[in-house]
């Protein structure tokens, strides 16, 4: 791999990472819309508003960058980039298509894509408490529990499609798929995206951003572009929940046309997973945090455990 | 002694030290950045400041074991400490004392001797680590700390103390869980929520006369 190639990689995985966060977003619009029978954007760009959110960019561009008199300015203005960051990170190492169609095939893949993805958390809590404001310190605080109780359902569930394909790296749990998966791990998969969702703080586990009750958790205080990373990181996150689900747990590639269609088959399950994403988020009411925390603890992580059990036992089963 | 037979052997050294290569200089200076980070997170007054610095030399240690090629062990740091720990050691703070700025009380007497101890510590580990590996050199393969072989190591050779350490583990979150619940126990039990479908608020009972009922069957139709 030589210096052009990497550089290839870099840029095309920072291209995905700046266009599809937004064809999410202006679907959201769109779908959001018409489940709740109105339009949506219609004016921004002629049809069908598809231009709204390259307006909505400019508007935040031009937006003074306010950091209040009683924050903590350098932390303040340092918690956007890592909230963002580590999307594009993650973005590098999802596999699209066979034959080393991926970022950079990473050996302990599962293992990095958690890591990474827990980063992104420090940022909101930064955010949060740099704030000098007793809401977003609020919306910090519920960030923070609401990471820890979805964080471990999510890395058991990952574990469990990890067990099943024998290796921690993304491509080759791909490879190993077979269509059968599916009804085996189903669980596996509704708990990953279940506490995937949650991680996003997507509705209905939007508790830490509630705006009817704190206003906008930890973003209250930011404007401007700060603010939109902020919302870009949500959508990257959004991107990047679904497509790990369609790599784990959906087969990615796979599908009835030849291999070399096979990125086709990774974008269009990740994007009907996104769609889902947005359709509960106009479906659900917003829980209750302690009905957040015994969702996760009595509901998700038992179900974790017995994917985990099933997946053993089945995996011991075949090897036999 | 897996992980270092698969990475290379403990051959006396046939190389010199004058002539670093890359990633030597790169680990001295991530070296030096977890350092500073770890000497800044001790001893700064700002109590969220010393979180954040401690994530600056966790991620540091991160990287150092990325050059070291061990992949593996680099990402579950990430994932343990920065991910859960320091969120851990964050979300505490919000929730007792967080000031923005710094805190008068946030020093202690016991400076001096906690820096005796912090040199005295910091000494015997590397005059050990110096000592058990003097001038041998390891030769760092690609693949050499991966998942398989760091596993192989671990559940062939290592099992006893992984085994053990799981039982430390138990018996402090067991400790944890007990001493919470015994000063649980004179506070009044919070009414706890539950997931369900309640009813729904204001619709008219059955029983009523079928004027009231009329708007419902006519949303229904």
């Amino acid at each position: 791999m030589n210096l052009l190639d990497t550089l290839l990689r870099c840029v095309a995985a920072l291209v995905v990472f700046l266009t599809f966060p937004l064809i999410i977003g202006q679907t959201e619009h769109k779908v959001m819309a018409h489940m709740q029978g109105r339009l949506g954007p219609m004016y921004a760009g002629g049809f069908h508003g598809w231009a709204q959110l390259v307006a909505d960019g400019v508007k935040f561009a031009q937006k003074e960058d306010i950091v209040p008199a009683g924050a903590d300015r350098r932390i303040f203005q340092l918690a956007p980039a890592v909230s963002l960051l580590p999307y594009l990170f993650v973005l590098l190492v999802v596999p699209v298509g066979p034959h080393g169609f991926v970022g950079q095939a990473v050996d302990a893949g599962i293992f990095f894509v958690l890591a990474v993805m827990g980063v992104g958390v420090i940022g909101k809590l930064m955010a949060g408490w740099a704030s000098a404001n007793k809401f977003s310190l609020l919306g910090g605080l519920r960030t923070a529990a609401q990471l820890m109780s979805y964080e471990l359902p999510m890395v058991l569930a990952a574990a469990s499609a990890a067990m099943a394909a024998g290796t921690l790296s993304l491509t080759g749990i791909v490879e190993a798929f077979h269509w059968w998966w599916l009804p085996w791990q189903a669980i596996g998969a509704f708990v990953f995206f279940t506490a995937g969702l949650a991680e996003l703080q997507r509705p209905p586990f939007d508790m830490p951003v509630a705006d009817s009750e704190i206003i906008f958790g930890a973003y209250t205080e930011y404007t401007g572009l700060r603010f939109a990373f902020f919302l870009l990181s949500e959508y990257a996150g959004i991107l990047v929940v679904c497509a790990l689900t369609t790599v784990l747990f959906l087969g990615g590639w796979h599908g009835p046309l030849p291999d070399s269609l096979g990125w086709l088959w990774t974008i269009l399950k990740t994007f009907a997973l996104a769609f889902v994403v947005i359709w509960l988020r106009v479906t659900y009411p917003r829980l209750r945090e302690d009905q957040l925390m015994r969702f996760a603890w009595t509901v998700l992580v038992p179900l974790a455990l017995v994917q985990l059990a099933l997946t053993g036992i089945i995996k011991v089963a075949i090897s036999q | 002694m897996n992980i270092l037979a698969a990475a290379g052997s403990l051959a006396p050294a046939t190389r010199g030290f004058l002539s670093p290569t890359g990633a030597e200089i790169v680990f001295v200076l991530v070296g030096l950045a977890v350092l500073g980070a770890a000497v800044i997170s001790v001893g700064t007054r700002q109590l969220v400041h010393a979180a954040l610095w401690l994530v600056v030399a966790l991620g540091g240690l991160a990287i150092e074991f990325l050059l070291l090629t061990a992949e593996f062990v680099a990402w579950v740091q990430v994932l343990i400490y920065l991910g859960s720990v320091v969120v851990l050691v964050l979300f505490g703070l919000m929730l007792t004392k967080a000031p923005i700025g710094r805190s008068p009380d946030a020093d202690s007497g016991n400076r001096w001797v906690a820096l005796l101890v912090a040199l005295a510590a910091a000494g015997t580990l590397v005059t050990l680590v110096v000592d058990a590996f003097r001038t041998s050199w390891i030769d760092l393969g690609a693949g050499g700390g991966s998942a398989s072989v760091t596993g192989a190591s671990l559940f062939r050779n290592w099992v006893l103390p992984f085994e053990a350490l799981s039982v430390l583990l138990l018996a402090a979150l067991i400790g944890a869980i007990v001493l919470s619940r015994s000063r649980q126990a004179a506070a009044p039990k919070p009414r706890a929520g539950r997931l369900r479908t309640g009813k729904p608020v204001g619709a008219a009972p059955a029983a009523k006369s079928p004027a009231a009922q009329s708007p419902s069957s006519e949303r229904e139709s």
